[in-house]
């Protein structure tokens, strides 16, 4: 399938992150129309009905979000998650430098949907330059009189402030990074109640990925069924891969959803280096199961709904490709030594738990463990998930378990190169473990 | 007296007018940013000077401090040096890099250069996977991003950072 820029404009439009370039081509009517022709709850309807779903991970439907905010409970607000974190994502940064105005529109039309008078755009610390870039197009759309004080005439304010996170993984979940935004530990919160409810300083709040709001202004501005003339039925719209490891041409590709692995590591990343043969793909960064990169694999389209029948999530589209030259034993140690670092600390699951797996990968990689070493870890890991509060806990454990069972191989390789681990007993214990 | 104030009081008040009037507490990780533009790390009394702005206890802001990994409590290198080698920059030459540049620079990831110019950091994914090897160098007034490097091309960087006086520039 071709890409099609809808968050990746800048691609097709010289200069659209220019104040002039971006209104002559349609930027900003969307807002001025919502103001003044469109009560909030049209604004949440035209998106809910174009079928948009959450680009940070989970995929859960946009509108319907918006829908779940408490009218009772004042004032509401809109929190942009711009931590960008997961291994293998680099999107959100390209939309932001490139596409900034479209991006900040679609931050003022959820605002204006859900009522929020103040919005926050929650940047990892890493982003500063950009937090600063951002800060200055604020101001610019302030003195255009596009963000402030009784916009257009009507009654509606609005403002927009950066807030710069300092490095934690963990402030990508939502109610950690809420809990960062208010000055505290960035520890996820037990939920319910979910955001809506009770978000930022325990008001009613929506948390958006950069990328679901970008793509808002063209749905509001060409309406729904625009957006409906990419992907599928339950997976409309485009999708910003993020394509990275052993391809030729890594990089963003927006796609329609539902184009197929095959298409973009081979089409548009140009293939393997060194044309070497491709043995897993991770679609949602390292949070993800290993896909066995087998023809079924490569010609599953990546949507929402079909990527689970090959044995893990779409997520955030993170496609990290994995030759045949790497060993799953290496990988699942850079991934757990990744989560280990990253562990929030609060839940002991995955605190201990993740300390416990580096400690097996470590020893797995080094060729110091016996096949015993193997079950071990699947044990913890086993005991990790569905245990913590919040997605890092299971997260950590995908890349193990499910590169265990699906290349085993590459494990008992490592046994048996210890010489203290008879290939016998690598044998029989692997048999027991099937 | 407030030093911390004293220096940035009008930076200070712009901080604080982003956060909601009962809610000042938010200001928290800008105002340790702020702290670290001196001399690239939070000393006790700017924990005391910035508790007493957001009307929080010192040991409540150490514990911020602590948790986030862009903020630093003892002076190190003027420049951090901090390496991508999550997997997906591994995946793309991210170890063989660090480990020659650690050569060139004749230090370890944690470590500092003798003349005090670079400390050198391991650190997690940032975000730039396609342009591997990449690392972000954090100073005393920001972060700022380098990509698709060469062990040549950053020591050409750090030669020039020793060339403006290192330490005293």
């Amino acid at each position: 399938m071709p890409e099609a820029y809808l968050c990746l404009r800048h691609r097709e439009i010289e200069n659209i992150d220019q104040m002039d370039v971006y209104r002559q081509n349609g930027g900003f009517s969307a807002w001025e129309k919502a103001i003044s022709q469109m009560q909030p709850d049209e604004v949440t309807t035209e998106v809910f009905d174009s079928g948009l779903r959450g680009r940070g991970g989970a995929g859960f439907p946009t509108g319907l979000k918006w829908r779940f905010m408490d009218g009772n409970n004042w004032p509401h607000y809109v929190v942009v998650n711009a931590d960008e974190s997961e291994p293998g994502t680099f999107k959100d940064r390209e939309i932001m430098e490139s596409n900034p105005l479209q991006f900040l529109e679609g931050v003022m039309l959820t605002s204006y949907a859900v009522g929020a008078n103040l919005s926050y755009i929650y940047l990892r610390g890493e982003f500063w330059e950009l937090a600063h870039y951002l800060d200055e197009r604020i101001a610019e759309l302030e003195k255009e009189g596009l963000l402030g004080d009784k916009l257009f005439g009507s009654d509606y304010s609005l403002r927009i402030r950066t807030h710069l996170g300092a490095g934690a993984y963990i402030c990508g979940e939502e109610t950690a990074l809420l809990e960062s935004l208010e000055g505290k530990l960035g520890q996820p919160r037990v939920r319910p109640p979910f955001p809506p409810s009770f978000g930022l300083y325990g008001k009613p709040t929506v948390v958006n990925n950069v990328e679901t709001l970008t793509n808002v202004p063209l749905i509001i501005e060409h309406g729904s069924s625009y957006y409906r003339k990419w992907g599928t039925e339950k997976s409309a719209g485009t999708k910003v891969f993020s394509l990275s490891g052993r391809v030729k041409k890594p990089g963003n590709y927006e796609l329609p959803l539902g184009t197929t692995f095959r298409e973009l590591i081979y089409e548009y990343g140009g293939g393997i280096i060194d044309d070497k043969e491709v043995k897993a793909i991770m679609p949602a960064g390292a949070s993800s199961s290993m896909i066995v990169a087998n023809d079924e694999a490569l010609d599953t389209p990546m949507d929402y709904e079909n990527v689970p029948n090959v044995g893990a999530q779409l997520g955030s589209a993170s496609i990290i490709v994995i030759d045949e030259t790497v060993s799953m034993d290496w990988l699942i140690n850079k991934t757990v030594h990744f989560f280990k670092h990253e562990s929030c600390g609060k839940c002991t699951p995955c605190r201990e738990g993740t300390f416990w797996m580096s400690n097996v990968t470590e020893r797995v990689h080094e060729g110091q463990a016996n096949w015993e070493d193997v079950i071990l870890l699947q044990d913890v890991a086993t005991n990790i998930k569905g245990k913590c509060l919040c997605a890092l806990g299971d997260f950590a454990t995908e890349a193990v378990t499910t590169a265990i069972e699906r290349f085993p191989e590459d494990f008992k390789a490592k046994a048996k190169s210890n010489g203290a681990a008879s290939e016998e007993l690598v044998e029989t214990s692997a048999a027991v473990a099937d | 007296m407030n030093a911390l104030r004293e220096s940035y009081g009008q930076e200070i008040d712009q901080i604080l007018a982003k956060y909601p009037d009962d809610e000042k507490r938010s200001a928290v990780m800008p105002l340790l940013f702020v702290a670290m533009r001196k001399d690239g790390y939070v000393n006790k009394q700017d924990l005391e000077d910035i508790g007493e702005i957001i009307g929080r206890s010192s040991t409540d802001v150490a514990s911020i401090l602590g948790f986030y990994t862009l903020f630093h409590d003892k002076p190190e290198g003027k420049y951090r040096i901090q390496v991508c080698n999550d997997l997906p920059c591994a995946l793309r030459g991210a170890d063989e890099y660090l480990d020659n540049l650690c050569d060139n620079l004749g230090i370890r990831p944690g470590e500092t250069t003798e003349d005090g110019v670079v400390t050198l950091e391991a650190v997690m994914c940032l975000a730039a996977c396609d342009k591997a090897p990449m690392f972000q160098v954090q100073d005393y007034n920001g972060v700022a991003y380098h990509e698709n490097q060469t062990v040549e091309s950053t020591m050409q960087l750090v030669e020039s950072w020793r060339a403006e006086g290192g330490k005293d520039a």
